[in-house]
């Protein structure tokens, strides 16, 4: 069981440059999804920017799933510059790995609640640290993809682009820097040094009213 | 003293990389120490739990080497370590008068001899650093002040010139240098044309580096890091040399000739040089005396 929530107006009106295609997922029960926070704001950025389409899906984690449900709206993904999703950090993995060339950005940090993640789980995998860094690294998360859940860059045990810990496995960071590289995005790593917060999620969790 | 007086001054800096054993009698390290060290290098770097094999702790072994009038370098990794260990450990190492650090991620838990650890990461060597100039402004990391005057080190860093993704590593080590280090160690260099490409963009960062060297022991060796250490690769020509003549090889003779021959190709395009020598600590005077320092 796990809860997103919205990342505050003024870091997505940050992340959203030229026209964006924005993707709710109302999948898991499990999820609480603030829906009607999302809806106002959504509404907002439609008003000020520059928003081509807002269409809500559920179970974008399973990647068969999201491309029969988005394959008519094909058109207006080519042609969007960002893609901004609501919806757990599955989800937005999901979808970075579909959309390799988009700028895929995370509209929610993601709690967990305990029990288990996501209804249609694969690869991907979120680490519910409640202070999403999947905006920092081209949509791939370094809390699950990296051993050593880095968050300020690659290691020294990463050897022709595989880790130290397992062969098979390709680096996070190495995946990230590519990506980055790829999207001419790689300036979005000068970033003040990130240190975790490891009294997330548990202090910030919304409270019952 | 710290190392970075050295650099200030100019001068070409030479450390030793020791490690402590599994066990807590090291009379027999202080004795090689004394004998092939002394005298010869600037400051002794300890590893800290090295490739994540449990042994003698770094700070104690530290503590040692300054009782008997070395300058040592304490190594520090994020592996076993949280963020209140890792403050505690760095104001211990100010009371017991080291001034040398080396900060580090380390290598992860499953590579070493107790595999089942919890592996700690809390920070990074990013990180690592910036905490390490937090304690010297007064504070923690979390902002909570010090009492009474706060430590100072010199704070160094690690980097890999010759890895397949040297770009990544250029990267990480700007990112190492705005959070403080203030000199590089590096990996091990078998192929000096590359380590001085990467000094060419390195140096623009205006941080003293020492080039790192791991005596080549034998052909096995050499094949043995270029499958499973990252960083480092040993050119085929190397590895032929090594093959060549196994008596001399054997007696160390070739190791020490190569390891000389790096530095004296590499020297003028770095600030220092640091020399693993991984057992072979005896082997040092002669590298020295043959790359002519």
């Amino acid at each position: 069981m796990l809860i997103t929530q919205l990342k505050s107006k003024e870091v997505i009106a940050k992340l959203i440059k030229g026209k964006t295609f924005i993707i709710n997922c109302h999948g898991c029960k499990e999820v609480y999804f603030p829906e009607h926070e999302a809806d106002k704001l959504q509404k907002e950025l439609s008003a000020e920017g520059n928003v081509i389409e807002k269409i809500t899906r559920d179970y974008i984690c399973s990647t068969d799933n999201l491309q029969v449900q988005l394959n008519k709206f094909m058109d207006k993904i080519q042609e969007a510059d960002t893609i901004l999703v609501f919806s757990c950090g599955v989800g937005v993995q999901t979808l970075a790995k579909s959309f390799e060339d988009k700028r895929v950005y995370s509209g929610c940090d993601t709690y967990p609640l305990p029990g288990f993640q996501g209804l249609t789980p694969q690869k991907f995998d979120c680490g519910q640290c409640g202070e999403c860094y999947l905006n920092y690294t081209g949509g791939i998360c370094p809390i699950t993809a990296c051993s050593k859940s880095l968050v300020n860059g690659q290691c020294g045990g990463s050897k022709n682009g595989k880790c130290e810990v397992d062969k098979n496995m390709e680096c996070g960071w190495e995946r990230i820097y590519r990506k980055l590289e790829k999207l001419k995005k790689l300036d979005i790593l000068d970033y003040p040094v990130k240190i975790r917060n490891y009294q997330l999620p548990f202090e910030e969790l919304p409270k019952d009213e | 003293m710290k190392l970075t007086k050295l650099f200030e001054r100019g001068e070409f800096a030479i450390t030793a990389e020791v490690g402590p054993p599994k066990g807590f009698h090291i009379d027999y390290l202080i004795d090689e120490i004394n004998t092939y060290l002394k005298g010869r290098v600037s400051a002794v770097n300890v590893t800290d739990n090295q490739s994540s094999v449990m042994r003698l702790g770094s700070l104690a072994t530290c503590k040692v080497l300054q009782d008997q009038g070395l300058i040592s370098i304490f190594q520090l990794t994020c592996r076993d370590r949280n963020r209140i260990a890792l403050q505690s450990d760095v104001l211990s190492a100010a009371l017991l008068g080291i001034e040398n650090l080396l900060l580090l991620t380390g290598d992860h838990t499953t590579l070493g001899d107790n595999p089942q650890a919890k592996p700690v990461f809390d920070l990074d060597s990013v990180s690592l650093l910036h905490m390490v100039k937090k304690l010297e402004q007064g504070e923690d990391l979390a902002g909570n002040p010090l009492e009474g005057d706060p430590p100072s080190f010199a704070k160094g860093a690690v980097v890999s010139p010759c890895s397949d993704s040297v770009d990544v590593q250029l990267i990480k080590m700007e990112q190492k240098v705005k959070a403080g280090a203030e000199y590089f160690q590096t990996q091990a260099v078998y192929e000096p044309e590359k380590f001085i490409k990467f000094m060419e963009k390195a140096k623009e960062f205006g941080v003293p580096v020492m080039l790192g060297i791991v005596i080549p022991k034998s052909a096995g060796m050499a094949k043995f890091m270029n499958e499973n250490i990252a960083g480092i690769s040993v050119p085929d020509s190397m590895i032929e040399e090594l093959k060549k003549d196994k008596e001399k090889t054997k007696a160390g003779i070739t190791g020490v000739e190569i390891s000389a021959r790096i530095i004296r190709e590499c020297k003028d395009y770095c600030q220092g040089v640091h020399i693993m020598a991984m057992g072979w600590e005896s082997k040092i005077p002669d590298i020295l005396d043959l790359a002519g320092l």
